[in-house]
């Protein structure tokens, strides 16, 4: 799932469920889920060599 | 025979244990002195959830026979702490500052606090904390919020506020606090006394209510760095170590310190990064090596640690937030309810990442005997504040508490705060330091060395 696909449900989610204050959280944590995802540690299946990091475990 | 102290409740385990052991002081009249300020202290600050009053004095009285028989236990015999009412005591309620668990009672001791037990300790009471430790400022607490002894306007810290509180203001000698992203180091900074997180796995965390399992340590609030380590020893089980403790320390000179700056230096406040800056030159001054370090991918550490550590305390309380979520206090059921909804695969990730944070913190530390940065970045917020200034910008509370603490959750290194002056309004700030992973004893014993040097005038 994409992260704005992501976002949009679980704030539509919460709004079912009654809880609005939940959407500026969300929307924080949607940005987070982004630069997580684009950390160069992540494995990706298209790329044979592992990120040429020093510091991967 | 020597006149016993005044208000023997504000000294050390390393100036109380020789006292209690010769019988120059009964832990009697050291029990009471910590009872009678919790009288009178304990209003205000909200220290404590549950006071022990007649089990402390029947046990105080208890190693009082044992000192006089000639069954000394060590130095925690008959010296009153408190536990953060995250862990189990036999007979009492463990809390979690949480309405959610009204009804219970502990049938058993948690591992550490048996073994604190069968060190002589005597239990004062559970102390105040953030609810289910799931916060920085030990506000969001059933009981009401933690005020810091400093300044009671002021938050102590979190989430082990009501332990910081208690030892700092003298209603116990030590504390036994939980840390899952600073929550020993932060409210010890915040209310000027040691605390210690010892490495990931050191100590069991058996009848400790969990926050996130893959972050959380148990650990010893204490006045030094001493203190904390001879807390610790007790904790451990093994008190082999004990004597270490109080042992001949290496010079200064033999010291090694890498400073972490890039990322932990760039947003702190004025007086915390002065006050920090003069710790670092007494260092020097005194003959350590001194250097730079950096962790190149610090700035990913708020978003390992979230999408850990919030899916994780969700996946704990998703049944009580779906069958009693009114019992939770508003804001942590927010932050709880946010873990549901995050996914599998950015767990995955963050777990990845966790790994590459350890080997830069290994690598940082190669070379090293210590790392040092602020424990604490700004001075103990007001009560009540959202935001705080820093420089020109307004930052939330929470993540600016968390800043400098999580690094070493994440990794899993031992670290501790000791205090290192105050602002000129009088807040304590503190001196953060790590030690290589799984040696906790080598840090304790480096800290020492930094302790002497900067109570040096």
């Amino acid at each position: 799932m994409d992260i704005d696909a992501w976002l949009a449900a679980a704030v539509a989610d919460a709004e079912r469920r009654g809880l609005p204050d939940l959407k500026p959280l969300l929307e924080g944590i949607a940005r987070s889920t982004r630069a997580l995802r684009d950390a160069d540690w992540n494995d990706r299946a298209d790329r044979p060599e592992p990120p040429p990091s020093a510091a991967r475990p | 025979m020597p006149t016993p102290p005044a208000n023997p409740e504000r000294l050390s385990i390393t100036e109380l244990a020789p006292l209690l052991r010769a019988g120059h002081l009964s832990s009697r009249a050291l029990t009471d002195a910590c009872l009678a300020r919790i009288d009178a202290d304990n209003s205000a600050l909200n220290a404590f959830i549950l006071v022990l009053a007649g089990e402390a004095r029947a046990q105080a009285e208890e190693a009082d026979r044992e000192i006089a028989s000639g069954l000394y236990r060590g130095p925690l015999h008959g010296i009153p702490i408190s536990l953060k009412d995250l862990m189990d005591l036999r007979g009492t309620p463990t809390t979690a500052a949480s309405r959610v668990r009204e009804g219970h009672r502990a049938d058993r001791d948690a591992t550490v606090v048996g073994r604190l037990r069968e060190a002589g300790a005597v239990f004062v009471g559970k102390t105040n904390l953030h609810e289910f430790a799931f916060g920085t400022t030990s506000e969001d607490s059933a009981f009401g919020p933690v005020r810091n002894p400093v300044d009671r306007s002021r938050s102590a810290g979190g989430s082990s506020g009501g332990s910081a509180a208690a030892v700092a203001a003298g209603l116990s000698v030590a504390s036994i606090g939980t840390d899952t992203g600073g929550s020993i180091r932060i409210p010890s900074a915040a209310c000027g006394v040691v605390g210690l997180k010892p490495a990931l796995g050191d100590l069991p965390l058996d009848d400790i209510v969990p926050l996130n399992r893959s972050f959380d340590h148990v650990g010893p609030i204490a006045r030094s760095v001493t203190d904390a380590w001879i807390v610790y020893c007790a904790m451990t089980g093994d008190r082999s170590a004990e004597s270490a403790a109080t042992g001949t320390l290496p010079p200064a000179r033999a010291l090694r310190v890498g400073v972490l700056r890039p990322y932990f230096m760039d947003l702190v406040d004025d007086e915390v990064r002065a006050r920090f800056e003069d710790a670092i030159a007494r260092l020097q001054q005194a003959g350590a090596t001194v250097h730079d370090v950096a962790l190149p991918h610090a700035a990913d550490l708020a978003a390992i640690y979230l999408h850990i550590g919030l899916p994780e305390a969700s996946a704990y309380h998703a049944d009580t937030l779906a069958r009693m979520p009114e019992r939770y206090t508003p804001n942590v059921r927010i932050r709880l309810e946010m873990g549901r909804y995050m996914l599998a695969e950015d767990y995955v990730r963050a777990q990845q990442g966790r790994q590459v944070i350890r080997a830069e913190v290994d690598a940082a530390l190669d070379g090293c005997d210590l790392l040092a940065l602020p424990a604490l970045a700004i001075p103990a917020p007001p009560i009540g504040a959202a935001t705080v200034k820093v420089g020109s910008q307004d930052i939330p509370v929470r993540n600016i508490m968390l800043r400098l603490t999580q690094v070493f959750n994440v990794s899993g290194h031992p670290a501790l705060t000791l205090p290192c002056g105050t602002t000129k309004a009088g807040l304590p700030c503190g001196l953060q330091l790590a030690g290589p992973a799984n040696q906790t004893e080598a840090l304790l014993r480096a800290a020492l060395v930094v302790e002497r040097e900067l109570a040096q005038t």
